[in-house]
């Protein structure tokens, strides 16, 4: 491949939501971005996961960039030309009991305490106004109202399509082998030869702390597979995804009726391979949580099942900002399982901090800094 | 032969699992269980025979002639199992087949309603074959089938199609079961043959490795029998069927003319393809093969395919017919021995010798039946922007072209998540290798570039109540949920 540039303003290593959306939005603010792909954009984590868009239950140091990003899909056609298949019929967190209940308000009364008010606790009531499929043992729950669901490969493939109609030079099926400084540039060394730019961002996912290790930065990345499943088409009754805290599930019907069936069970990961193999035994568990709350599934067909190729680091947050050892280096990764509804704010901060050295929007407590080792 | 009816008559273990009894799947069952191993040979159907000898100890077809003299070696296969300690499930699909972290496999299976996981050290896959699709503008009517599916019907309960009956397609089961049903009374009021004149300008040049073919009586005396008796229309360039709620007609374009010849039934067939469902969700590579012009799982000489402990025997590996699957199978069983530890490499060299000179002469004269077979390409990737590819789905030939160029779609993977095609409870059966001609063509790239779908088990559908009510493995106990 000689085609094409070979020096950009930035380098994105990694075509997934992530990359897609920090090219997208360093072409918007004018720089010029190459972008680099070692599969299809979309090929892990972004095109493969359940689609959800929540802001439901994240963890306040993602907040503030899961804001950022409610506000992009809520305009994502205007953003991208394409409306990813964004659906927003609320998410629905489900207290199965009076303890789990307990829990939620004082989760809801925290966030109020810190100003954030997408969370709002809900009675019985309405919960099966929301859901009238769920088990009426349930005395109630958390709702996030303009949460929703959208596809994700396609809304993945909308953001690389749009870089590119920006400018953006994506190469796909070119795989970064090593970092390294060259002068005032990074060299990023491929299976297709070297690119150059000032700036180079990791969004590499499950495979970043290979571009980190190359940066003397190393992290505890765990590779991970969660899996999911989907059903044949069942008559419409649910509109909300539905997500619970003390047992594992997130679940949500389409609007072809089909089901998708998830909640972190993990299988294998295989990521040298691009393989995943799948635990039947945990899929089961899952199906008997399903079985359990929404009787009208039970004689429902698992059409097909699957599991991604996700980073998760210990503590479940992303490493996302500047390095810490070097100039122009950003990280953007380790999105722990929750990542695709991050995709597009995080895209606009990302390129907000590369194009101005700084956002607005809070992210402390996501530096890669929390992994360095002690000197 | 021990004939397994429910699901807790099925060991927790098994040496060899093997998937299919159609002749490859009966004759690797039947040798690995000869050299002491313990086998389950599982198959959907309720009766062992595969494709070609569907039903062939329960048909309720007695005369002989009607389905052939070739059908009814079908029971020897059978019969050789049955002295065997082989268990055989019938009625018995296995939804996946994984690595587990032993060296061995889990396979998923699900039989009368109950689901379970078993392992086995290794895995032959004799899944088969599967009729290559056929998109025409309205092949989604009612009276619209396969030839396969009216081969079924005849084989398993004696049915054939009712009223005027059009055959059309091409491909040497096109002739015979045009002779199959016409012998059991069908009204078969034209075969249409789609087979391009300029197929035998490449075909010629394989010709006489043919003449010196075990194909070649059997052929000729085919097509003479049904060219005799039958309404013959060759250099067929388009097909339409026509109705609306219901065949009425099939509309030909000859020649550059069109007529349409009213029928109650019309039995679409273009050739028979590797059915790649299983080996393929299973992580099995495939190529593209160009002269067969199908996806094709990669095996070396021992069928052995691209993870090692699982082989893929019979037509499933590339289409070679009846007689070279039962051979392919027992080479498999023999490897997959040696990988047990049951045979010395050198045991199973020489056992494997003449199974091995025997295959090289089944297999002579193939190369010719696959180069003048080839559909034409307008039936391969279907011109017309209505006709329905994907089934499940809906989703038109048109709408494919369109997310290829307007969207830059560039593989049936990606184009999944525009267009749903492939996500169906098929899994791309039906619509696969039909994606991937439109994409290609539309891309101007070889199919080989535009890849095919990656699959996903449950390759079958497995029901939400079967999958809770597995019983927990001792691994899933031991496993830390997190
Ligand atoms: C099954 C599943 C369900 C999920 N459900 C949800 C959900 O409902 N909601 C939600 O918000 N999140 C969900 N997630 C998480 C979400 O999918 C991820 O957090 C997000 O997609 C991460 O995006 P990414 O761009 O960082 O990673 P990826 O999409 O994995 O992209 C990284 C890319 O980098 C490429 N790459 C790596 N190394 C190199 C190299 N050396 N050279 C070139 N390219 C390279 C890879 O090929 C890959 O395409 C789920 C994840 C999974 C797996």
């Amino acid at each position: 491949m000689s085609e094409g540039r070979r020096s950009a303003d930035v380098i994105v290593i990694g075509g997934g939501i992530h990359g897609c959306s920090t090219a997208l939005h360093c072409a918007l603010r004018g720089l010029s971005v190459i972008l680099i792909e070692k599969d299809h954009a979309g090929r892990h984590a972004s095109g493969v996961n359940a689609g959800g868009v929540r802001q439901l239950a994240r963890h306040v140091a993602e907040i503030p960039l899961s804001n950022t990003s409610m506000a992009l899909w809520h305009r994502i056609e205007d953003l991208v030309d394409d409306d990813c298949g964004f659906t927003s019929d609320g998410q629905v967190l489900v207290a199965e009991d009076e303890e789990d209940l307990g829990n939620c308000r004082a989760r809801v009364d925290d966030l109020t305490l810190r100003g954030f008010h997408h969370e709002e606790l809900i009675d019985a009531a309405e919960l099966r106004r929301l859901v009238p499929a769920v088990s009426d043992t349930c005395p109630g729950g958390v709702v996030s109202r303009r949460d929703g669901a959208a596809i994700p490969l396609r809304a993945t493939q909308a953001f690389k399509r749009k870089a590119q109609s920006l400018g953006a030079d994506i190469r796909e099926g070119v795989r970064v082998t090593r970092v390294a400084r060259d002068g005032s540039d990074w060299r990023v060394e491929t299976d297709h030869g070297a690119f150059l730019a000032p700036r180079i961002v990791n969004a590499a996912g499950a495979w970043a702390d290979r571009i980190a290790a190359d940066l003397a930065e190393p992290v505890p990345l765990e590779v991970i597979a969660p899996m999911l499943m989907i059903t044949a088409a069942m008559p419409a009754f649910i509109k909300p995804v539905v997500i619970l805290r003390k047992r594992k599930l997130s679940f949500k019907q389409f609007g072809n009726g089909t089901v998708l069936i998830g909640g972190g069970y993990l299988g294998r990961a295989i990521r040298d391979e691009n393989r995943t193999v799948l635990d039947w035994g945990k899929l089961a568990t899952n199906a008997k949580t399903v079985w359990d709350l929404f009787p009208i599934m039970r004689g429902a067909p698992i059409l097909r099942a699957w599991a991604g190729i996700e980073a998760r680091m210990p503590d479940d947050l992303p490493v996302f900002g500047k390095s810490t050892r070097h100039e122009g280096v950003y990280h953007q990764f380790g999105f722990s399982a929750h990542g695709f509804q991050l995709g597009p704010g995080a895209g606009a901060v990302m390129a907000e901090i590369i194009a101005t050295g700084s956002s607005n929007v809070p992210i402390d407590g996501l530096g890669i800094a929390r992994f360095a080792a002690p000197s | 032969m021990i004939a397994i009816t429910s699901i807790g008559q099925v060991a927790e273990h098994y040496d060899i699992a093997v998937v299919g009894a159609g002749p490859a799947g009966l004759a690797a069952a039947a040798r690995a269980a000869e050299l002491g191993l313990s086998v389950l040979l599982a198959d959907e159907n309720p009766a062992p025979g595969g494709q070609i000898y569907r039903a062939i100890t329960t048909t309720p077809v007695t005369k002989r002639a009607v389905l052939g003299e070739d059908y009814w070696k079908g029971g020897a296969l059978v019969d050789r199992l049955r002295p065997t300690n082989a268990a055989y499930a019938p009625g018995c699909t296995i939804w996946s087949v994984a690595p587990d972290e032993a060296g061995g496999f889990e396979l998923g299976l699900s039989l009368g309603g109950q689901a379970r996981l078993i392992a086995a050290g290794q895995v032959i896959l004799a899944t088969g074959a599967q009729e290559r699709p056929f998109p025409i503008p309205g092949w989604t009517l009612p009276g619209v089938m396969t030839a396969g599916a009216a081969q079924i019907a005849l084989k398993a309960s004696g049915l054939v199609p009712s009223g005027r009956t059009v055959i059309a397609g091409c491909g040497p089961l096109l002739y015979l079961l045009a002779g199959q049903l016409a012998a059991a009374g069908a009204n078969i009021v034209a075969v249409l043959d789609t087979t391009p004149r300029r197929n035998w300008l490449a075909a010629i040049a394989a010709f006489p490795d043919f003449l010196r073919s075990p194909y070649l009586a059997k052929g000729l005396k085919l097509m003479a029998a049904a060219r005799g008796k039958l309404p013959f229309k060759t250099g067929v360039t388009a097909l339409a069927a026509e109705g609306s709620g219901k065949l009425t007609g099939v509309t030909v374009t000859r020649g550059g003319a069109a007529e349409t010849i009213p029928c109650d039934a019309l039995l679409l067939h273009q050739g028979v393809i590797p059915g790649i469902n299983l080996a393929n969700a299973a992580g099995c590579a495939q190529h593209f093969d160009a002269v067969q012009h199908c996806w094709t799982p990669t095996v070396d000489g021992w069928f052995a395919s691209s993870i090692p402990g699982i082989a893929i025997a019979g037509d499933g590996a590339g289409i070679g017919g009846a007689e070279s699957a039962a051979l392919r199978g027992e080479v498999a069983a023999l490897d997959a021995a040696r990988r047990l530890g049951r045979l010395a490499e050198a045991e199973r060299d020489a056992h494997a010798a003449p199974i091995r000179a025997e295959l090289a002469r089944s297999l002579r004269g193939r190369r010719f039946l696959d180069l003048l077979y080839r559909p034409a390409p307008q039936f391969l990737a279907p011109p017309a922007d209505e006709t329905i590819v994907c089934r499940c789905e809906e989703v038109t030939a048109g709408q494919i072209r369109d997310a290829a160029s307007r969207l830059g779609v560039t593989g049936p993977n990606q184009m999944k998540a525009f267009l749903r095609c492939g996500m169906g409870p098929c899994q791309g059966r039906l619509c696969g290798p039909t994606v991937v001609e439109l994409i290609a063509q539309e891309r101007g790239v070889s199919a080989e570039e535009t890849g095919y779908y990656r699959l996903r088990p449950p390759v079958k559908p497995v029901t939400l109540s079967e999958l809770a009510a597995l019983p927990p493995t001792d691994a899933a106990i031991k496993a830390v949920v997190r």
